[in-house]
């Protein structure tokens, strides 16, 4: 059994996450496989511990060569179900700085169209001796899935359907606390579609573990079925919301979201919960502005507002390379010298 | 079975006789495929009789499965009617239904004789649910008069709800002629589109689709009206919810021709199991919240729900190592559902009983020949439990041909120990015999 896979846990929020299991990433375990699957496997500290170490990777980003060896002769694998140049762009950038070697395997133009199963293709790659897979579906779950399949290699959520992008977590939480200081007792604000939302459900996690409140801003619709047991609350008006949140954090609206009856349209969209240049004066001064990106400029948020000083959302790109970077340093790290 | 039927006496020792009428110590003697007595002391009457020891067990009548699908003919990979058979009475069943989602399916007379013929030499008696609609496609009906004549009495989509009203109605109309009755899985497909489990806390924190359990009630509602609309009795399959068991519970009060059946499942998993991500909890109806868990218990303790149903739904593992929206649902049920009633229920054995096999073989017209009061005279077949010994369930060791047993690892109280089928002791202590 492995320290991160928790088959019997709950990978969830409120009541279920208070039970977490006591399984942070570390370096100094010996033996027996470290994966990163949720944010809910990590408690206060571990997510702490990821942020120090980012520190240090932002520090190592910042040279003029910025490359340390501390996972020379690893490799790791970007296995994706489903198209995401950014995150996949980004842990791969994050592996060669740390010296690993990297492999790509995008399945949609693979095996899987021939008719292999999930479970092939992954016993296939985990034979080539590899040590960390970065895994992204479009299906909740199969990271977990592929933990329980591989014997030797680190699993990495790199975002599972609607329910976790842990990276994209950690990084958020860095930028708030690189720009504001801390995340304990900041007002956040998530605003969107927060049912279809990995990144939503794993900065729930991540934000109030760490001490933040949450308010989740969307129609019902867009709130996932019950939200019974979620440390959040609810609003369906964004103005009343923004004049006291300290961030606002705006979710990508996918456009086929009409289709299934969820919304009668981007312009009604727009016009309740986008980010217009008037509802952003009602922000406090400080304020962040935050997207995971890709933006649908002019539909969650208006084009200036989006390039507007407080608006961190490419120094969120930035960091996810530090973090990830720390993320495998974590999990494929034999503890020697990090040449920083 | 093959060559003839069996001849040899056997002679079921030193167990405690239930069935309908009542509770009585007593040895069980058969003969050419019949009960020929029962008593105490019947060593002197025969000698040379196969010895079944029966001590500290229930001697009962077979149990009666209302819901297997046994995939034969099409996918044979993952069952056949001999496995599952095999499986069956090694649960203690002597007759299953096998359901007609089959490829192709059971919706005509010669693919129904095809089944029928395989059952012929099964350690179990294979009953036979036709298709309501050609093709299970919920737009024609099927030949049900054709099926009729084979002696089908139940008829089912199951895997699919009838969606369209009209056509449900005329299908009760029809076969109310037929002495058939007619079986739903109920589920508004509208409703439930795109659902993987139940809708609720726990899809909701786990980012997968569900479906909620409204989608089940609308068409138990719908069904309801329209049995009373045309007189004709309706059979609800694997109900699952609280809402659902009581509006049958409401209308059964007010005489409705209404009977109902919950899974092993659905008595002792909730949704919160999903949160493996294992598809082998993977099932529809699907697993439910702890509330409706209750609700299925007490809808078998107050005689709402007639029967025990085992949904027993093989697959193989290539099909469930799939991403969790891709997977088939479905559970094995066959050699683990006495076990779990025994286990999850607080019911007098006699109960039990009533609900594995009596009340399930009135429901399918096997009433003749399973389930019957244990007296001279009466088909032999029976099964022998013990109620008390504990077992681990092995996944493994299944004889089945799949493997997608939701309870490996699993402790459970009470164990078939014989089966005997038509006078023939198919298991004994446990091993099936062929
Ligand atoms: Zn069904």
């Amino acid at each position: 059994m492995t320290a991160t896979v928790s088959a019997t846990a709950a990978p969830g929020v409120g009541p279920a996450a208070a039970v977490r299991p006591a399984a942070r990433l570390s370096t100094a375990k010996p033996g027996g496989r470290r994966h990163l699957l949720s944010i809910a496997d990590l408690d206060r500290e571990g997510i702490e511990e990821i942020l120090r170490l980012t520190d240090m990777f932002v520090e190592v980003s910042e040279r003029p060569i910025p490359r340390v060896p501390a996972l020379r002769g690893k490799t790791v694998v970007s296995l994706f179900f489903e198209d995401s140049t950014r995150t996949r762009l980004s842990f791969e950038m994050a592996a060669k700085r740390l010296s690993a070697d990297t492999m790509s395997f995008s399945v949609s133009t693979s095996a899987v169209k021939k008719g292999e199963s999930l479970r092939d293709t992954v016993e296939t790659i985990e034979a080539m001796g590899i040590d960390a897979i970065v895994v992204r579906h479009s299906a909740a779950g199969v990271p977990w899935q592929i933990a329980n399949w591989t014997e030797g290699a680190a699993v990495i959520n790199g975002g599972d359907g609607w329910h976790e992008h842990p990276t994209q977590a950690l990084l958020d939480c860095y930028t708030i606390r690189q720009q504001r200081g801390r995340l304990d007792g900041q007002r956040i604000a998530i605003v969107g579609d927060i049912r279809h939302s990995r990144v939503a459900r794993s900065d729930v996690l991540a934000f109030t573990a760490l001490g933040a409140s949450v308010t989740l801003v969307a129609p019902p619709t867009l709130l996932p079925p019950t939200l019974a047991g979620w440390p959040v609350e609810v609003s369906h008006r964004l103005d009343e919301v923004l004049p006291s949140c300290d961030v606002v954090y705006l979710l990508r609206l996918q456009r086929e979201r009409m289709q299934e009856a969820l919304l009668p349209s981007l312009r009604e969209y727009t016009a309740t919960y986008g980010l217009t240049r008037q509802r952003a004066r009602l922000l406090v001064p400080g304020a962040l502005i935050m997207h995971p990106g890709p933006v649908n400029r002019g539909v969650e948020i208006a084009a200036e507002v989006a390039d507007q000083p407080n608006s961190v959302i490419t120094r969120q790109v930035r960091n996810g390379v530090a973090v990830r970077m720390a993320v495998l340093y974590l999990l494929l790290g034999s503890g020697v010298d990090l040449g920083v | 079975m093959s060559d003839g039927p069996f001849n040899q006496a056997v002679l079921i020792r030193g167990g405690t006789v239930v069935d309908a009428t009542g509770k009585r110590v007593g040895d069980v003697l058969i003969r050419n495929g019949v009960v020929e007595a029962v008593g105490l002391d019947l060593d002197d009457a025969i000698a040379g009789a196969q010895v079944l020891d029966a001590s500290g067990c229930i001697v009962g009548p077979g149990l009666v499965d209302l819901h297997s699908h046994l995939r034969e003919p099409g996918r044979e990979e993952s069952e056949t009617v001999e496995t599952g058979a095999r499986a069956a009475a090694l649960g203690g069943y002597t007759a299953v239904v096998a359901m007609p989602n089959t490829d192709p399916p059971i919706d005509c007379a010669a693919v129904a004789r095809q089944v029928f013929e395989l059952g012929a030499r099964a350690t179990c008696e294979v009953a036979v649910a036709g298709a309501i609609t050609v093709g299970r496609a919920g737009k024609l009906l099927a030949p049900l008069a054709e099926m009729a004549d084979l002696g089908i009495r139940l008829f089912t989509d199951d895997g699919n709800g009838v969606q369209d009203a009209r056509l449900m109605r005329r299908a009760l109309e029809y076969a109310s002629a037929l002495g058939v009755t007619l079986a739903q899985h109920c589920e508004d497909s509208s409703l439930a589109a795109g659902g993987h489990m139940h809708e609720g806390e726990w899809s909701s924190r786990l980012g997968i689709p569900g479906q909620p359990g409204e989608a089940e009630e609308l068409m138990v509602m719908r069904d309801l009206a329209l049995s009373r609309l045309t007189r004709a009795p309706i059979h609800f399959l694997h109900l699952s919810t609280a809402t659902s068991l009581q509006m049958v519970r409401v209308a059964k009060q007010g005489g409705a021709r209404v009977t109902a059946e919950v899974a092993p499942h659905h008595f002792s998993l909730t949704d919160a199991a999903v949160a493996s991500y294992d598809t082998v909890f993977k099932v529809n109806p699907p697993l439910r919240p702890p509330a409706d868990v209750a609700a299925v218990k007490a809808a078998l303790a107050d005689g709402t729900a007639d029967a025990i149903a085992t949904d027993h739904a093989p697959h193989a593992q290539e099909d469930k190592e799939a991403p969790f929206d891709q997977a088939p649902p479905g559970m094995l049920g066959l050699e683990t559902a006495l076990a779990l009633a025994v286990t999850e229920l607080d019911l007098p054995i006699e109960r039990l009983l009533a609900l594995l096999s009596w009340q399930p073989a009135a429901i399918a017209g096997l009433a003749g020949r399973h389930g019957g009061p244990i007296v001279a005279g009466a088909a032999a077949n029976l099964c022998v439990i013990d109620p008390e010994v504990t077992w681990v369930v092995d996944a493994t060791r299944l004889a089945s041909r799949s493997r997608n047993c939701p309870y490996a690892g699993r402790t459970l109280t009470g164990r078939v120990r014989h089966t005997v089928l038509r006078g023939e002791p198919v298991v004994i202590d446990g091993e099936a015999q062929r």
